[in-house]
């Protein structure tokens, strides 16, 4: 017998038959042609690019902080499986099986441990791959759409942490999920009827609680694997993220090219050995926090959001909810997915903060941010008093569009500053409102979390 | 011709009868998912408590139980009954107008203070201190035979205090 290619097939038995029809080619590869088989003929690895420039190999270039978020997704959905067949979503039992969990279930409390932890680890990550992606340049031409579907990537893992949050039915949980439902309630016209479907009726219940499971166990993780397995696809039709070069050198139109397997697999699978270990160390000796059971006629005082929600939290604290909960928001929204369809006067790809005029205006961003937001933040809370000032102006206008004004024209005045001053081009002032917004949204954050305590006043965290 | 050519025929310069049922099969495809849309989003819409028709109504007790400038906390039914300085009586929800916290009520301080961003209220729901941004909302309040009875179906939404919304006996 031979086949098309006139090679003769030998005679074999039926197990190997049946093996073969499943692995059509070589499982070691024995050379380069087979690697590039591999690669290619694998329904995962296919997503991958065949090839890659070696210098984006350089650690210290990505950190590795795509494959980790990838690699704690799949911890996550791993532990999440385990913990459906334990957790029952009804508000009479939702807490109920978690103590089952945590006291008799094998293992329950270290599993919920990697979940809430792999959790939150995963939302730091991403906001730093953000940054990373953000600060090489790698959002410019062709990879503009994929900093989009990044961005509709970092609003599923916030949504799913958030919908993740109110599944213990805690203390912790219950009034962090009223605090944050009760924000849409804000958005002009259609707050109400958001609010509504988003609680799945008036006020928090069971109907909230099967939504938030639903989405939080079916609907958000199947968008994230589509969403995920599109991410990777574009960056194999960019062959490969972004090459790095340095403030002087050119692109490189024709860099130096490696195989993916194994220069790139194997650095891959070294990032998520040693990440899993550290997750599951971490586990092992950091519970996941629960608090007592679901009150809902007590709020427990100070009552924050999650922690990732807190920055917005702290804002609310400041501006009218109109301007916290949606107008700010919204525009820093617009203004991300916006950021790869700007006119850049230069292109920047690959070089770490554009530029050395970038790296200056970087750094004077970031002390700016780091002085200007904790100052606003202790004026406001003992001496700005627009609404006592100007008693005849509503709220929305005296506590929200003006404080909203007064915050654009400064950011505004620091653009065109940075631009006067340091930039050679349009592309470090907008890099430096960027770093300028990102550091005191972390300030913000950073306040919410450690320095505020009972009634949300300011405290130190050692009094907390 | 030949199958063959016909397709080809068709993809290349398809004619208008041809052109005109792909338009009727991609209506259709259109028209179903129209269809399954609409089915997902009433599936999905909050359903409507039968309690929300009917009246709940909270006995609250005998108008002489309350003294007047006192508060009553009804943890079941989620209120605040005031009895105001001239005998008047408001029932307020205990929830917070801002984000939804449960509001306790401080005696010594004769005010309802948000533990979550320290709004505070005064005995009549109106705002003292932000961020709240309007006054508690308040149930309707009905005395029959001097038994204080509240309807805790819907709380009533208002930008402020006012007189009309106090019940007297």
């Amino acid at each position: 017998m031979t086949d098309g290619e006139g090679r003769t097939e030998e005679r074999v038995g039926f197990l190997t038959r049946v093996w073969r029809s499943i692995v059509r080619g070589p499982v070691v590869p024995r050379d380069d042609r087979d690697r590039k088989w591999i690669v290619v003929n694998n329904l995962i690895l296919h997503l991958r690019p065949l090839q890659l420039p070696a210098k984006t190999l350089r650690y210290t270039h990505t950190f590795g902080l795509g494959g980790m978020s990838l690699v704690l997704f799949l911890l996550l959905a791993a532990t999440g499986i385990l913990l459906m067949f334990v957790y029952e979503p009804t508000p009479e039992r939702a807490y109920g099986s978690i103590l089952t969990l945590q006291n008799e279930v094998l293992f329950g409390k270290l599993v919920r441990s990697i979940h809430h932890w792999s959790a939150n680890f995963l939302i730091a990550i991403v906001a730093l791959h953000l940054l990373r992606v953000y600060f090489t340049g790698g959002y410019v031409a062709p990879r503009q759409f994929n900093w989009v579907i990044g961005l509709f990537l970092l609003f599923c893992v916030l949504a799913s942490n958030f919908t993740g949050y109110l599944m213990p039915w805690d203390q912790l949980s219950y009034w962090a999920i009223t605090i944050s439902t009760s924000m849409i309630g804000y958005v002009p016209l259609a707050g109400d009827w958001l609010q509504r479907v988003v609680r799945g009726g008036p006020e928090i219940g069971s109907a909230t609680l099967i939504n938030f499971y639903t989405l939080h166990t079916t609907i958000i993780p199947v968008t994230l694997v589509l969403l995920m397995a599109w991410h990777f696809w574009r960056v194999r039709k960019a062959h490969g993220v972004v090459v790095p070069r340095g403030a002087d050198e050119e692109p490189d139109e024709k860099p130096e090219r490696v195989l993916t397997l194994p220069n790139l697999l194997l650095r891959e699978f070294v990032v998520a050995t040693v990440l899993v270990a550290f997750v599951m160390v971490f586990s092992v000796f950091v519970n996941a926090p629960l608090d007592e059971a679901a009150n809902p006629g007590m709020s427990p005082n100070p009552a924050k959001a999650p922690w990732y929600f807190v920055g917005i939290q702290e804002l609310l604290l400041h501006v009218h909810p109109l301007f916290a909960v949606l107008i700010v928001p919204l525009l820093v929204a617009v203004a991300l997915f916006l950021i790869p369809y700007l006119r850049y006067e230069k292109d920047t790809s690959g070089i770490f903060l554009m530029s050395r005029e970038g790296r200056r205006s970087a750094a004077i961003a970031a002390a700016a941010a780091l002085v200007v937001t904790p100052v606003y933040i202790l004026i406001d809370e003992w001496w700005i008093d627009f609404g006592g000032w100007l008693p005849g102006l509503a709220p929305v206008i005296g506590n929200g569009l003006l404080p909203a004004a007064i915050g654009a024209a400064a950011l505004l005045t620091f653009y065109a500053f940075i631009k006067k001053r340091f930039a050679v081009a349009n592309n470090e002032a907008i890099q430096a409102s960027f770093v300028f917004l990102a550091v005191a949204f972390t300030i913000l954050t950073v306040t919410g979390v450690w320095f505020r305590g009972s009634g949300m006043a300011l405290v130190w965290p050692w009094n907390l | 011709m030949t199958d063959r050519e016909t397709l080809k025929a068709d993809t290349e310069s398809p004619s208008s009868r041809r052109r005109f049922i792909w338009g009727l099969w991609l209506g259709l495809g259109g028209v179903a998912l129209l269809e399954y849309a609409w089915l997902i989003a009433d599936f999905l819409r909050p359903r409507k408590k039968l309690a929300d028709a009917v009246e709940a109504i909270v006995v609250a007790g005998p108008v002489e139980r309350f003294e007047p400038d006192s508060v009553t906390p009804f943890p079941q039914g989620k209120f605040y009954l005031a009895r105001l300085e001239d005998g008047g009586f408001l029932a307020l929800s205990r929830e917070c107008t801002h984000l939804g916290c449960t509001v306790p009520w401080i005696a010594d301080e004769g005010r309802f203070v948000c533990p979550c961003h320290s709004s505070a209220f005064d005995i009549r729901g109106d705002v003292i201190d932000p961020p709240a941004p309007r006054a508690l909302d308040y149930y309707a309040v009905r005395i029959e035979n001097k038994i204080v009875k509240v309807d805790v179906s819907r709380p009533i939404k208002r930008p402020a205090f006012d007189w009309d919304q106090v019940t007297r006996v």
